[in-house]
């Protein structure tokens, strides 16, 4: 079977499954294997250290501690089984027929596993243990049904799973028996699990018969358990310490194995599931793939979002000189991204996921950066203030803010630049607020770190920033939780976090599509706004052109990982000179419902590591010529204030 | 709030009912009774049979239950077969050694737990791995064994510690907490192990949501971001995680308080299980039984306090 194989194929698993099973074959057969009588006293060797004749050393009656060990183990591994018998007999079936019946008796059932839970084992033992004097039995009984409340939990919510699938509900309108459900449709599905709970389980077994037999409530001496070992040699410890370690080492050994068969076993369901099942494979999303060769870096093309400032004739025809990697900063623009490149992965197999791309955002200006997801674009509004997460990097490039270049700049300076002078209005409003705080301490949080005050200043900062974005009745609204506003709200509550410092660039990523599409141009109007108020400057990043065409005077397109397109918004929209910016347009027709995800273009977003070498939009694009391929394309301006990536741009224009 | 009680009241009096009531039937379904035991091997069965009206044990057992019930409720646990002590009394003298015992063990559980998942979620690599390992091998090894490894260590050899007994804190303060310090650690240990794994996992997955990355766009210091936002967030899960824990504790401090000679609850049912004094034994599970229903309610209220989502229907 798959999994079974793939459970083998992990060495640390598989150490641990060879471990326990060789303990155990030993204990079994412990009359073949023993060296020596495990009750034959021989008062020469008492107390003797590890050697030759004994090689654990042997007790104070010189018994041979290796000896009264594998035999003492049918004992431990007797009870254990005894418990893990009960522990499945008792647990599958109730959570199969509490899972897949429902009604009375899963109510009943489950009602009965929440107080278990609550029940403190070993005092149950004791009792039961009290009335029936010692012996395994009667204890490692009681610790299987005790114990089966957590396999019934399992089984039941497997089952249930499984019973939810189409494909059960399929077979069940079909006429198929129960029987034949179980077996073929939902026993598959909770084998795994029960495999995982019982070695757990059985570990747990093994604990607990040792301390019972520790305490005496096991075999009658002089017959070796591993716990009732461990009682004897405690009798001794200031004289003859080394006694107690084999016993205690073993049974950690044991027990050890088992979780890690437990945890194997796990691994290797659940890879196998994957597989069964795709349409649930989990962290299916693409990333950037290791191993892979890097994308072949390009040769310093110049990509520049020229300003409508810059659009002189002269500007722009030394754009390519003078905005390409390393070149210096325009020296009035408020954020100056120069030839930034991107990777993530380590440096041995690193992905770029952004290559070369520069841009000015002037001060109180909005520019947009516009593209389908998967083009880079949000990997650029997170690298501007240093939050590109694990294993993203900065290769190559610079971010000038107000002159001074961050990506050079130590994460403690870096942190003091966020908040007070850009700050970023996240995706998703519900999940960026902490759900955990309320609204008034978050942003006090917020506004206390840009600026101390005392705390009746702070509380109407407050309550300003939240009239600010437009909240009624912030006052209440301090009290509240991230979990009782509604998406809109929240993406206001979220505005004001931002503005809390009163930064001079707002970086708004994605700012509606998680909202509602009534509430979408409430939010836009409100940014508008309060940038007509604050003068702050805007970069918006974003796949939709109503986004775009609201909040912003300039835009660049990204596609996979480049600039390939920039121009003011107005020639972008109705004179796009990229095939891939009029693709892009065409598929959101002038009256697109905004907020809808674009419609896609033929073929497929490649991945980073996929990249080629010539123009990355080559493989789906209509006039795409060998030349296309041959090698990179660079960013050119082809009017003033208009750059574009393409080398049939003209043959574009139609 | 009233919900919550009301629920907690509800599954309290199940607990209790459910403990007790299987304490009395498995008591019930014992070979020979109580006045056998009592009287061992000599007595006539004239002495038997009226021992038995004596003790009540000709009544049925429903009858006998709802006595025993009536009785507790009353503050009557009946007494010892054997030193004819009430069993209120032995509980209320020795409840107070396995509280400090069970309090102490939770609290260094959650605090050391804590701050190895901390250290392991934040620090990946081979310090995370090296944490990982030793979780492994602190769930794995037997808590009792570790106990006396601990007590050859630093009471026989070092004799930092007193090897057993304890020390009541209107004794000495410092002489209480270094009796009670092995073994509380000792119970700690598996339970350590688990919760650094369980706030590793937290932690992690807190630090992976999206609020994290907007609160660092705030300029939020890092330092808030963990040990504030983070912190609260995991307590959540860990919450539940420790409440579960506690009822383990309670069961640890049987074996515990006997290796260290401890005059708790755990060691009096220890010995009590060893002769058969069943009165005791009844007792004393009903009393860990009660323990467990309080801690309960502590939990749920904990929860209520880490938990805004629901604290609001
Ligand atoms: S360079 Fe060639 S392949 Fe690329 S967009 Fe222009 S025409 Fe298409």
């Amino acid at each position: 079977m798959r999994s079974v194989r793939a459970f083998f194929r992990q060495p640390v698993a598989a150490t641990a499954f060879a471990v326990a099973a060789a303990i155990i074959l030993a204990s079994v057969f412990a009359n073949v294997v023993a060296p020596h009588d495990p009750l034959a006293q021989d008062l020469r060797s008492a107390n003797a250290l590890p050697g030759a004749e004994h090689w654990l050393g042997a007790d104070t009656l010189g018994r041979d501690i290796c000896s009264r060990l594998l035999y003492g183990g049918r004992i431990t591994l007797t009870g254990a089984l005894i418990a893990v018998a009960v522990f499945v007999a008792l647990g599958v079936p109730a959570g199969l027929l509490a899972g897949y019946r429902r009604g009375l008796f899963d109510l009943v059932a489950s009602r009965v596993v929440e107080v278990m839970f609550a029940i403190p084992v070993m005092i149950i033992v004791m009792v039961v243990v009290s009335v029936f004097s010692s012996g395994v039995t009667a204890s490692m009984l009681t610790i299987g049904i005790l114990g089966s409340g957590s396999l019934f939990r399992v089984v039941r919510g497997q089952t249930m799973a499984a019973a939810q699938e189409l494909y059960v509900k399929a077979a069940r309108s079909e006429g198929l028996r129960a029987r034949s459900i179980l077996r073929r449709h939902i026993l598959p599905n909770i084998w795994g699990p029960v495999i995982v709970q019982t070695t757990l389980f059985s570990a747990g077994a093994i604990l607990t018969e040792s301390g019972l037999a520790f305490l005496g409530f096991s075999v009658q001496p002089p017959a070796p358990s591993w716990g009732s070992m461990i009682g004897e040699a405690s009798r001794y410890i200031s004289a003859h310490p080394w006694q107690l370690i084999p016993p205690g080492v073993l049974i950690g050994v044991i027990v050890m194995c088992l979780g890690l068969i437990g945890d194997g076993v796990r691994d290797a369901v659940s890879r196998t599931d994957t597989v069964r099942r795709p349409g649930r494979r989990a962290g299916s999303r693409r990333r950037g793939q290791a191993g892979r060769p890097a994308a072949p870096a390009v040769p310093a093309a110049p990509a520049a979002l020229s300003r409508p400032g810059a659009a002189s004739p002269d500007a722009a025809s030394r754009t390519p000189a003078s905005t390409g990697a390393g070149a210096d900063p325009q020296p009035d623009a408020i954020l100056s991204v120069r030839g930034l490149t991107v990777a993530f992965g380590r440096a041995d197999s690193q992905t770029v996921v952004v290559q070369d791309v520069s841009f000015d955002v002037g001060p109180g200006e909005s520019v947009g950066v516009v593209g389908e997801s998967g083009s880079g674009k949000t990997v650029v509004a997170r690298s501007v203030i240093g939050l590109l997460g694990r294993g993203g990097r900065v290769i190559s490039g610079q971010v000038f803010f107000d002159g001074q270049e961050l990506t050079a700049l130590p994460p403690a300076a870096l942190a003091k630049i966020r908040g007070r002078d850009i700050a970023l209005i996240p995706q998703e409003p519900t999940t960026t607020l902490d759900p955990a705080f309320t609204i008034g301490k978050q942003i006090a949080e917020v506004v206390r770190r840009h600026d101390r005050r005392p705390r009746a200043e702070v509380r109407a900062r407050v309550i300003e920033l939240l009239s600010l974005v437009g909240l009624a009745e912030p006052e209440t609204l301090v009290g509240r939780y991230p979990h009782e506003l509604s998406g809109g709200m929240a993406q206001r509550v979220g505005i004001a976090l931002a503005l809390a410092g009163r930064p001079r660039l707002l970086i708004a990523d994605e700012p509606t599509t998680a909202l509602d599409v009534t509430v979408q141009q409430q939010i836009l109007d409100l940014l508008r706004d309060l940038q007509d108020r604050l003068g702050m400057a805007i970069l918006v990043v974003t796949h939709d052109w109503g986004v775009l065409a609201d909040l912003t005077e300039r835009a660049g397109v990204m596609y996979a990982g480049q600039v390939v397109e920039s121009a003011p918004i107005e020639d972008l929209y109705h004179r796009p000179l990229s095939p891939y910016t009029r693709a892009l347009i065409a598929a959101n027709p002038h009256n697109a419902t905004k907020g809808e995800p674009l419609p896609s273009i033929p073929g497929q977003v490649l991945a980073p590591a996929d990249w080629p070498i010539g123009c990355h939009f080559a493989p789906r694009c209509a006039l795409a010529t060998p030349e296309c391929s041959a090698g990179p394309v660079e960013l050119r301006p082809a009017e003033p204030g208009h750059s574009v990536r393409c080398l049939h741009s003209a043959s574009a224009v139609v | 709030m009233i919900r919550l009680l009301a629920r907690w009241l509800v599954n309290s009096i199940m607990l209790l009912l459910v403990v007790s009531g299987l304490t009395f039937v498995l008591v019930s379904l014992a070979p020979g009774d109580a006045a056998r035991t009592i009287l061992g091997q000599r007595g006539t069965q004239e002495q038997y049979l009226a021992l038995r009206e004596q003790l009540g044990l000709d009544q049925p057992l429903p009858v006998r239950y709802w006595d025993w019930l009536r009785g507790v409720l009353r503050g009557d646990m009946g007494e010892s077969m054997f030193s004819h002590d009430p069993v209120s009394r032995l509980v209320a003298d020795r409840i107070g050694v396995t509280i400090w015992l069970v309090v102490g063990a939770l609290l260094v559980i959650a605090v050391v737990g804590v701050a190895l998942g901390m250290a392991s979620a934040r620090l990946k690599g081979a310090i995370g791995r090296c944490l990982d390992a030793l979780s492994m091998v602190g769930v794995s090894i037997p808590n009792f064994w570790f106990g006396l490894v601990l007590v050859t260590l630093l009471s026989v050899k070092l004799r930092l510690f007193p090897v057993t007994g304890y020390v009541y804190p209107a004794e000495s303060v410092s002489g209480w907490l270094r009796s009670l310090a092995l073994p509380v650690v000792t119970l700690a240990i598996g339970g350590i192990a688990v919760i650094a794994k369980q706030a590793r996992d937290a932690i992690s997955t807190q630090l992976d949501q999206e609020y994290v990355l907007a609160l660092r766009g705030q300029g939020i210091s890092e330092r808030s971001i963990v040990y504030r936002h983070v912190l609260k967030n995991a307590a959540v899960p860990l919450t539940t995680v420790l409440g579960l824990m506690l009822i383990g504790l309670f069961s640890g401090t049987v074996l515990v308080e006997s290796i260290f000679a401890l005059p708790g609850l755990g060691g009096l049912v220890v010995g009590a299980t060893t002769q058969h004094d069943i009165p005791v034994v009844e007792g004393v599970a009903l009393v860990f039984a009660l323990m467990v229903v309080t801690t309960n309610l502590v939990v749920d209220l904990l929860y209520h306090v880490v938990n805004p989502r629901i604290r609001t229907p």
